[in-house]
This record gives structure tokens, sequence and C-alpha cells, in this order.
């Protein structure tokens, strides 16, 4: 039925399609914070206040940065699960 | 006691500590030796990670460099920390679970060539000794600095150091030195940046205060009264494609550094590797995101403290009065009003502030004891030695595993091969220091260089290699040099000919991004026109892709 659990166990084109697409997702996030925020919308952004600072050049001097950190952590965490569903974890 | 005496109790002390670590994980194997045995713990390696990174320029001179710039700053922090990210997802899981010993190591076997492996190496030596030439610049300056010794016997002091716990320990005795390293470098910093963060806006959390209080608003308002930029306006002085095009460079640049990329060899397993980029980053990030606090805090500080004083006023100043002596700050009364005034061109501006001072002065602005003063320079002499150490080692196994073991004498015995790279880390070290005592004029202009060929060359064919099983070496072949050679040929015109910036505006620092892109469509096209790759290099790269069976392929392989 549908809910029964399925092995992925063997599935090697299947694994590495999941490692693509968390990559894309997150590669997306980190261009938007750093290229998108910092950069090509810097000049809009420096309009929108944030808190004492700018919006843009909080992203450029703080956020992006903290951002990048976060996402490491998240794709770390996300294919520790990714690689047991798949069964290839060491 | 003086200030002099508490820092080289201070310094004496971390020095000592060093070579007590280094003598600890001395090492006897070849695998001990280039990669400590795989055997490095995730936290472990990214301290060792970011100190290896963190250079003595990223710590004495970059909230100087950003303080400058303003807005766009934002080049060097993102720049050198959103190659991180890269690693984390594109390089490092991989050539981890790849586990050999060196990146030509990949370059040569992915793609089935002794030739690619051979440029391969050579680009990585160059890049190191590029870079590490700075470095023991780095270690003397410092010394020269805080303790008035010359800069030859400031240099002379690092190498022994440094030779020692890396002729002895290789990798293990380097990590475990740059973990110690990372500790030092980090409170050295923190510590006066929180200090001036509490006396300038009353929030002691350089990274809070920065956001929160009004110090930002404070100093755009003083900066536009002097007629300097205005402080956080984005693209003043460089335009928002220049500011992309670095940015782009510096990041995959940092992706493509080979004694970076060599880090995450050492620890267990994929996952591991994984991990350690983030704590690595994690552990940049604490220094990368108090520098541009700090940068606010220092400037707004000394232009409060200088600007429209008069000469005796300054003179009470005992801070001044000492930087002024280095020439790190310069005082020139140019209209006889008998005041001070910061102006924004070089020739108009009576106060002529260096860089460096931001972060070399602030312990003593925020009249912080002489024991912080002496763990800055000891924090400064371990962001050099650390860095430095890292790229000796590069410099040492490209030659003695890619060139001699891989290449000239592939049945040389163990014990031949681990004295062929104690004797080339120990001649590394030599060339670092004749390079250190005189630097040749060009250092500063080769830096932009070695991150360009970084970006230009390694990244694209590591990246080909693992993610397109198609890429052979046809084409990783024609990548590697269609893009280098552009990078190379523009950035030694522009910067030693005199060469216009043609390409659309784009500045040397910013032209790796495009040799980069270069590299990866010549590639993608060239080897969709040739034969693929042999099956055994097809499952190689499908093996790499899955995490299980690290440990078994780094046995198959010893």
């Amino acid at each position: 039925m549908a809910d029964e659990p399925q092995s992925k166990a063997g599935d090697g084109v299947g694994y590495w399609k999941a490692n693509l697409r968390l990559i894309i997702i997150l590669l997306a996030i980190w261009a938007a914070v750093s290229y998108g925020a910092a950069i090509f919308l810097a000049n809009p952004l420096y309009n929108i206040p944030f808190f004492q600072i700018n919006l843009a050049f909080w992203f450029a001097h703080q956020g992006a940065m903290i951002v990048f950190v976060v996402l490491i952590f998240v794709y770390a965490k996300t294919m520790d699960k990714i690689d047991r569903d798949y069964d290839v974890h060491e | 006691m003086s200030v002099e005496v508490i820092t080289y109790i201070i310094v004496g002390l971390t020095f000592v500590a060093y070579i007590f670590i280094g003598y600890q994980n001395r090492v006897r194997t070849t695998s001990g030796f280039y990669v400590a045995g795989h055997g490095i713990p995730p936290v472990a390696n990214g301290m060792a990670t970011a100190a290896d990174w963190m250079s003595a320029a990223s710590f004495i001179s970059m909230a100087g460099m950003i303080s400058f710039l303003g807005y766009n700053g934002t080049i060097y922090l993102l720049g050198w920390t959103g190659g991180y990210v890269l690693l984390a997802l594109l390089l490092a899981p991989y050539l981890r679970k790849f586990g050999k010993y060196t990146v030509p190591d990949f370059v040569g076997d992915r793609y089935y060539s002794q030739s690619a492996r051979v440029v391969a190496a050579v680009c990585a030596v160059f890049i190191s000794v590029v870079y590490v030439a700075g470095q023991m610049r780095g270690v003397g300056i410092v010394f020269s600095r805080f303790l008035g010794l010359p800069i030859t016997a400031g240099v002379i002091v690092g190498m022994a150091i440094v030779a020692f716990f890396a002729v002895l320990g290789g990798m293990k005795g380097i990590t475990w030195t740059q973990v110690a390293q990372y500790s030092v470098l980090i409170i050295a910093y923190m510590i006066p940046a929180v200090a001036i963060a509490w006396i300038v806006t009353g929030i002691p959390i350089p990274q809070l205060a920065l956001t929160f209080s009004d110090i930002v608003p404070k100093l755009n308002q003083l900066q536009i009264d002097l007629g300097l930029i205005e402080y956080a306006k984005p693209f003043q002085g460089l335009s928002m494609l220049n500011v992309f095009m670095i940015t782009v460079a510096l990041m995959i640049g940092t992706a493509g550094l080979p004694h970076i990329i060599i880090r995450f060899y050492t620890v267990p397993s994929v996952r591991a590797a994984r991990y350690s980029a983030g704590w690595a980053l994690l552990f940049i990030a604490l220094l990368y995101t108090t520098a541009p606090a700090l940068a606010v805090f220092a400037k707004y500080n000394l232009i409060n403290e200088l600007h429209g004083k008069s000469m005796e006023q300054i003179e009470t100043l005992d801070w001044a009065t000492k930087w002024a002596e280095t020439g790190l700050l310069k005082f020139e009364d140019k209209d006889g009003d008998g005041v001070m005034s910061l102006k924004a061109t070089p020739d108009e501006t009576e106060i002529t502030i260096d860089r460096d001072i931001i972060v070399l002065s602030t312990p003593e602005v925020a009249k912080l004891s002489p024991i912080v003063i002496a763990l800055v320079a000891a924090g400064g002499l371990a962001a050099a030695l650390s860095t430095a150490a890292g790229l000796l080692l590069v410099i040492s196994s490209s030659i003695s595993h890619d060139i001699y073991y891989r290449l000239i004498r592939p049945n040389a015995t163990e014990s031949q091969r681990l004295m062929v790279g104690r004797i080339m880390i120990f001649v590394a070290v030599l060339i670092a220091g004749y390079f250190g005592i005189n630097p040749p004029g060009f250092v500063a202009q080769v830096v932009a260089f070695a991150f360009g060929l970084a970006a230009a060359s390694f990244f694209p064919i590591i990246i080909l290699g693992i993610f397109d099983k198609r890429m052979n070496r046809e084409g990783a072949i024609v990548g590697m040099v269609l893009g280098m050679g552009f990078t190379a040929i523009y950035i030694v015109g522009n910067k030693f000919f005199g060469m216009d910036a043609w390409f659309f505006g784009i500045t040397a620092e910013g032209i790796g991004t495009f040799g980069a892109l270069l590299n990866f469509v010549s590639a993608l096209v060239v080897s969709r026109l040739t034969p693929p790759p042999p099956a055994e290099i097809q499952a190689m790269v499908e093996s790499v892709r899955i995490p299980r069976g690290a440990d078994h392929y780094a046995e198959h392989y010893e």
C-alpha cells in the first residue's frame, strides 16, 4: 500500500538526485543572501532600515555570513538522514 | 613590568606550547605526515582549518581595510567566507571519500593523466609559495612592531618554530598546533573588540553593538562631514559589477586553495568532513563578523580622538605618540592653522592613518592592560605561523608525493618517502624565509594571482570531476589551460604591464571568476566531442559520490 515503508537501499540514482536537490536549494539561499541581498539588490535594500543600520549593510557585513554557517550545518544534518534512508551511511 | 617584557613572556609561552604540541604529535608514517592518519575529530579540524585560513592579513589588516572601504568591504567578508559553503556541499565530502593525500592526486587519478598531475602540482606549489611569502613577512612585522626586533630576526625565529613542528609532526603536528593557535588568535582578537564595543557603544557584544547601537549612523555623519564616503552606502568607489566579480573570485578561489582542501582529508569519515566544514566556518565567522564591527568602532574613535585637535592635545595620548613613532600614524599641519584635520585626499589630509592601526592600536585606545597588548602580538604570530605551516605542507607534498613518488620513483619505500617529505618541508621553510626577509616588491599583486589561479584551475576541474561523470582528460586539460591562461595573461598584463582592465572594466582581483567560467564551458564542450573516460574512472566517480566505504578505500590504497 501507499504508506508501506519502501526501502530505498540500493537506489544509487535516487540517492544522488536527493543530494543534488538539497544542494540546489541550499545554494539558491546562499546566492540570494550574498549576491542577491548584499550586491544586486543592495541599492533598494539600502533604503530599508534594519534597527540602526540599513538592511543591505546588515546582509553585507553580518547576515550573509551567519546564513552561510547555518546552511552548512543544515546540509550535514539533512545528509545524515538521506544517507540512512538510502543505506549508504558509514 | 614593561609591555615589552610581558610581550616576550606571553609570546615565549605560546612558542613553547607549539613546540611541545609538535613534539607530542611527531609521526612515522606517510599517512600521518600527509593527512594526520585521517584521525582528526571534526571540531578540531574546524579549528585547525580556521587557523589555516586566517592569515596575518586577516588578523592584522582586514578590519582596517574594511574601515576604509566601508560597505564595499563586503568583498572580503563574503568573499573569504562564502567559499566554505561550496567546499562543504560540492568538494569536501567527495574528496574525503576519494581518500588520498593531495589535490594533484585527485586531478591525476580522475583524469588518468600524468601531465594533468604535474600541471596541478606546479599550480599548487606556485599558489602556496606566493601565499607563504606574505606569512613569513607577517611574522617579522609583528616582531618588529611589538618588540622592536629587526624584521629579519623575527622571520628567522618564526622559521625555526615552524620548521620544528612541521618537519617532525607533518600534518598531524601542524593540525594540533593550529588548534592551539586558533585558540590564541581568537582570544586575542575578541578581548580588545569587546572592550572597545563597550567603551564606544555601551554594548559589549561587537556584532550586536554594530546593529543595535547608533554607532553606524554617527560614523556615517562624521564621514560625510569630513568629505569621506558615506560608510554604509553600497558601491562607492567600486562598481556593482566589480564587487560581484571580486566576491565570486574570492569565494571560488577559497574553495580551490589546496591548503584548505587538504584539511578535509584529515578527518575520519565523509560525515565528519561535512560537519568539520561547518565548524570551520563557525570559527572563522566568529572573527569575520567581529571585524566589521571593530572597523566601525575604531574608525569612529580615531576620528573623534584625533580630528580637529592641536598637536599638544594629540601628544597627551600615549598610543598616538607611540604609533606616530612607528610611522603608522602621521601628523602634518599642512595649512598651518595649528589643528590636525582629516581630509579625503592624501594631498590635503593632515592625519594619515595606516589600516593596520585599527587592530594594533585598539588595546591601548581602550586602555586595556599590557597583557592584552602582548596577547594581540601572540595572536598575530599565531595567525601567521598557522597559515604558513599549512602552506608549507602543500609545497612539500606536491613535490615529495605528487612528483617524486607518483612520477619519478613509484617504488620508493615508506621511509624514503617520509624522508623526502621531511626534507622538502625544510626546504620550503627556507624558501618562505628567504621571501620573508627579501620580499619581492610584487607580493601584494601576486595574492590576486593566487586566488585567480585557484579559482580558474582547481575549482572547476574538481567540481566537474565529481559532478560530471562524462568529463574526460581532454576536456579537463583544455579547460585548465584556457581558464588559467586567460586569467594569468589578464592579471600579469594588468598588474605588471599597465594593460587596461579592458574586459568590461573588471579588475585583476575579479577576473578569476571569468577564468573559471571559461574553464567550465570549454571543458564541457571538448569533453562531449572526445571519447568518454574509461569504465574504471566512471566507477571511481560513482564510488566517490557515496559515503560508505571511506575507510576501506583508504586502506585499499595504502
